[in-house]
């Protein structure tokens, strides 16, 4: 029998224009001891399902219809005297972002004894070294010490080892997962899936994982079912899903996934496919980076951020920056950007020191306009208060001599350029999606015709099918503007698709620097192979589907 | 979860800023009344002179004390003036000082505040200081030695209010500053080629304002206070204008003998007149914040 089965559900969000039905009748069974993954992209309702079973619907939310039971027990009608039993207990959860599911001004120690006292699976006496099992269980070195520790001062992998142990404190028998992984680096990543895989099968435990990663649901879980718009179109075993995939949409999600061997127009649908675009290259060197440093001062003593890198972009190259976080990937682009000032070092910009004008007064200075930078998290990189318009414009007004309505005309322009609906440019921040905003962030960034384009991980929040158009957008529009890319990424595979020349970062250090491809398939340094292997490795296509058609 | 619920909304037209107000109002009913009884207040403030029965500062010795009838509604006082119509008349001078205090208290307070979160340092030490000293003092007390040094006016109560009522605002807009000083679209402006304090002014400040939206009102409520209270104790607004701290003053000495009217009501005008503030706080808020807007 089994343990979880969900028949006809159907959630519905009652806002501001009516009631909008999010999941639209899904049926889905989970047996002992499986791992199910539910994939699918954001608003395709797989958060809104899990959030459902366990009955901790945001407000406004409400279970419309269908039936919810687990393990015999109608989850439906029970009250909520009775699900607060059940969490925790019977079923825990993990979520998406570990710092914020931890109360922050309490030890984590704490917050693992609170479970087990809740659960009355431990007594005053022996609360305190359950909580050090539990977290010895999640192999969290020197689990003593780590008792005491607050959420600040853990990385983020030690954080959501700390939310698993507290999932796991009380032996639930279904753990769900939703994106346990998203923002965390891609070594923390496979660090944390093999554990929580090992622990699932050491306690015989059933899943829930929630990704957008197919590749990951497929390395990891046992079926998988995809979902789109508040309904399941596809449901098989994951290596079959990813191999022989019958409905389009899943076809589409495979095609999108960045893999070895395929070309960035291959991410698209075939119908979506144009000719590669020529790119001119000239061999003079744009911006030199020589030795370039940066230590900040901290509370314990100097923090060296970057420890002298050098490295050369030529016109009309786009060369890729990898690394995980706190490697120096960041600080790095924020003094090429010229929004901070490098410790020592020379930034060399078509033959200019571009490090003699300090940071605070480069706002002002007539090179302003050749250096631009797409943000990583396109909603905190625009002003809430400023509409698409505004924000796209913003540039142009500042560092160019443009008269209202040409500005106007001009915001126009850019936005069919790169691809927005001209009616959208008077909608606020809030109100597009991921794949839109950053649409109007890379305007706002080619607003000016910058030569240098820095991008810090343009896609990482994005979707897989809008991660490979905008990924295809900026090879046309490197293509058509000859710019100069820097790619800052964590994701090697990206990079591989955009960039001629990678730089692999470790502590503030080039480890490696060399043509992508090569760089890709014989790495010289064991740091760059531990990246490539950690990387979820997506089953190949076996039967002919329409890339291989092609 | 709010993304499901944003990407399945069909895209409709952009509301403009009258849309959402209206739509404010009419989703909560609270602001709704909190925003008809502030145009009862300001309705009594703009024309309250022109509507009242009789003049407010007219005496008639014969009509002296009389409690509220049909002719005289909130009654008489000990110099037979009309109790209501010195109640509404009063309106526009009581709006009048906490609107001015608020207004300059909020401008200095911002404009401290600003400077103290952007630029940090021991700019943002030498001003946290100087605030903690204003908070040192029991506000009240602060307010009455500034009137009774500045002089007994009515200017001056609006500068005394306004002093005890920086720090609030400087506290506030410095921490909503510090929190964006960072922020992506900070970074943003500075590389579309925005000066320091073009960021600051144009970018970073306008994001603070819904907080501070609370922050007016529940003050424009103690600053109506502040200025009764600094009139009933004889500071500031002086007889026989009409003001509801003083009348409040001057009604109390009669309660003992039974003539309750005279500082009800104007005890009452205060009440309706701080309750309002109040309620109007979250209302002001949601419709200067655009992410209400969807």
């Amino acid at each position: 029998m089994s343990l979880v089965s969900i028949k006809d559900l159907k959630v519905s969000f009652k806002t501001r224009r009516g009631n909008v039905q999010a999941v639209r009748g899904i049926s889905l069974e989970v047996a002992k001891g499986e791992v199910l993954g539910i994939v699918g992209e954001s608003g395709s309702g797989k958060s809104v399902t899990s959030y459902a079973l366990m009955r901790l619907l945001d407000k406004g939310g409400s279970i419309s219809g269908g039936d919810l039971s687990y393990g015999g027990i109608d989850l439906k009608a029970a009250s909520e005297n009775e699900m607060k039993d059940l969490r925790g207990r019977e079923i825990s959860m993990i979520f998406q972002n570990p710092r914020a599911a931890l109360n922050p001004i309490r030890k984590v120690g704490h917050q693992i004894e609170d479970v087990l006292c809740r659960h009355a699976k431990a007594t005053r006496s022996n609360v305190r070294s359950e909580a050090i099992k539990a977290l010895e269980a999640v192999k969290i070195n020197d689990a003593e010490q780590r008792y005491d520790a607050y959420p600040f001062e853990l990385s983020g992998g030690m954080c959501q080892r700390v939310v698993i142990a507290i999932a796991l404190a009380c032996d639930p028998k279904l753990l769900i997962a939703d994106e346990p992984t998203t923002g965390l680096d891609i070594t923390t990543q496979k660090a944390v899936m093999d554990l929580i895989t090992e622990l699932i099968s050491e306690r015989d435990m059933s899943a829930l994982v929630i990704t957008h990663d197919l590749g990951l649901a497929a390395q990891y879980c046992d079926r998988i079912v995809v979902m789109k718009d508040g309904e399941v179109v596809e449901e098989g075993q994951s290596d079959q899903v990813f191999t022989a995939p019958k409905h389009q949409y899943t076809l589409k999600l495979v095609d999108a996934t960045p893999r070895i061997g395929v070309s960035v127009r291959e991410l698209l649908l075939p119908d979506q496919r144009t000719p590669f675009p020529e790119l001119k290259k000239v061999d003079l060197p744009l911006l030199e980076v020589r030795d370039l440093t940066k230590t900040f001062q901290g509370k314990s003593g100097p923090v060296h951020a970057v420890k002298g890198v050098s490295f050369t972009v030529k016109k009309g190259q786009s060369v890729g920056l990898v690394g995980e976080s706190g490697c120096g990937k960041s600080t790095t682009s924020s003094i090429l950007a010229r929004l901070l000032d490098p410790t020592s070092g020379e930034v060399l910009f078509n033959g200019e020191d571009l490090s003699k004008t300090p940071a605070r007064k480069f706002s002002r200075d007539p090179r302003r306009a050749s250096i631009q930078m797409v943000f990583q998290d396109a909603t905190d990189s625009f002003n809430p208060r400023h509409t698409a318009r505004q924000i796209i414009g913003e540039p142009l007004a500042r560092l160019t001599q443009m008269a209202r309505k040409q500005r106007r005309s001009r915001v126009e322009e850019l936005a069919v350029l790169v691809g927005l609906p001209v009616k959208l440019l008077d909608r606020f921040p809030h109100q597009l999606s991921g794949g839109q905003k950053a649409r109007v962030g890379i305007a706002r960034a080619i607003a000016v015709e910058p030569e240098f384009l820095i991008l810090d991980e343009p896609t990482a929040a994005l979707d897989v099918s809008i991660q490979a158009v905008v990924l295809n957008l900026l090879v046309d529009l490197r293509a058509r503007l000859g710019l100069s890319f820097l790619f800052v990424s964590h994701d090697l595979h990206v990079v591989r698709l955009l960039c001629d020349e990678v730089i692999v970062m470790k502590e503030g250090k080039i480890v490696e620097a060399g043509a992508a491809e090569q760089v890709m398939t014989s790495p010289t340094h064991a740091y760059t192979r531990t990246l490539l292997s950690a990387a979820p490795h997506p089953p190949i296509l076996t039967v002919p589907t329409s890339s291989a058609a092609e | 979860m709010t993304d499901v619920v944003s990407n399945s909304v069909p895209p409709t037209r952009n509301h403009g800023a009258l849309d959402h107000f209206l739509y404010v109002l009419r989703s909560n009913p609270v602001t709704l009344l909190a925003f008809m009884m502030l145009a009862v207040l300001l309705v009594a403030a703009l024309v309250g002179p022109a509507i009242t029965p009789y003049d407010p500062l007219t005496s008639n010795a014969a009509i002296a004390l009389q409690p509220p009838s049909l002719d005289h509604w909130f009654g008489t006082d000990n110099l037979g003036r009309d109790v209501f119509s010195r109640v509404i008349v009063a309106t526009r001078l009581d709006l009048a000082i906490s609107v001015a205090a608020v207004a300059l208290s909020f401008v200095i307070g911002s404009l401290l505040g600003s400077i103290a979160g952007y630029w940090g340092g021991w700019l943002d030490s030498v001003l946290n200081r100087l605030f903690d000293t204003i908070m040192a003092f029991p506000l009240f007390v602060l307010a009455m030695g500034i009137v009774a040094a500045l002089g007994n006016t009515v200017e001056n109560i609006v500068y005394a209010t306004a002093v005890i009522n920086i720090p609030f605002y400087a506290r506030l807009v410095r921490a909503e500053v510090n929190i964006r000083r960072e922020a992506g679209f900070t970074q943003a402006a500075k590389l579309s080629g925005n000066s320091d304090i073009r960021v600051l002014a144009l970018h970073i400040f306008p994001n603070a304002l819904p907080p501070m939206m609370v922050q007016v009102s529940l003050n424009l409520g103690w600053a109506i206070l502040n200025a009764a209270g600094l009139s009933f104790i004889g500071l500031g607004v002086r007889p026989p204008t009409a003001e509801w701290g003083i009348m409040v003053a001057e009604g109390a000495n009669f309660i003992v003998s039974g003539e309750w009217w005279l500082a009800l009501f104007p005890g009452l005008a205060l009440m309706f007149a701080v309750f309002t503030f109040n309620l109007l706080g979250d209302g002001l808020r949601d419709i200067v914040d655009p992410r209400q807007r969807t």
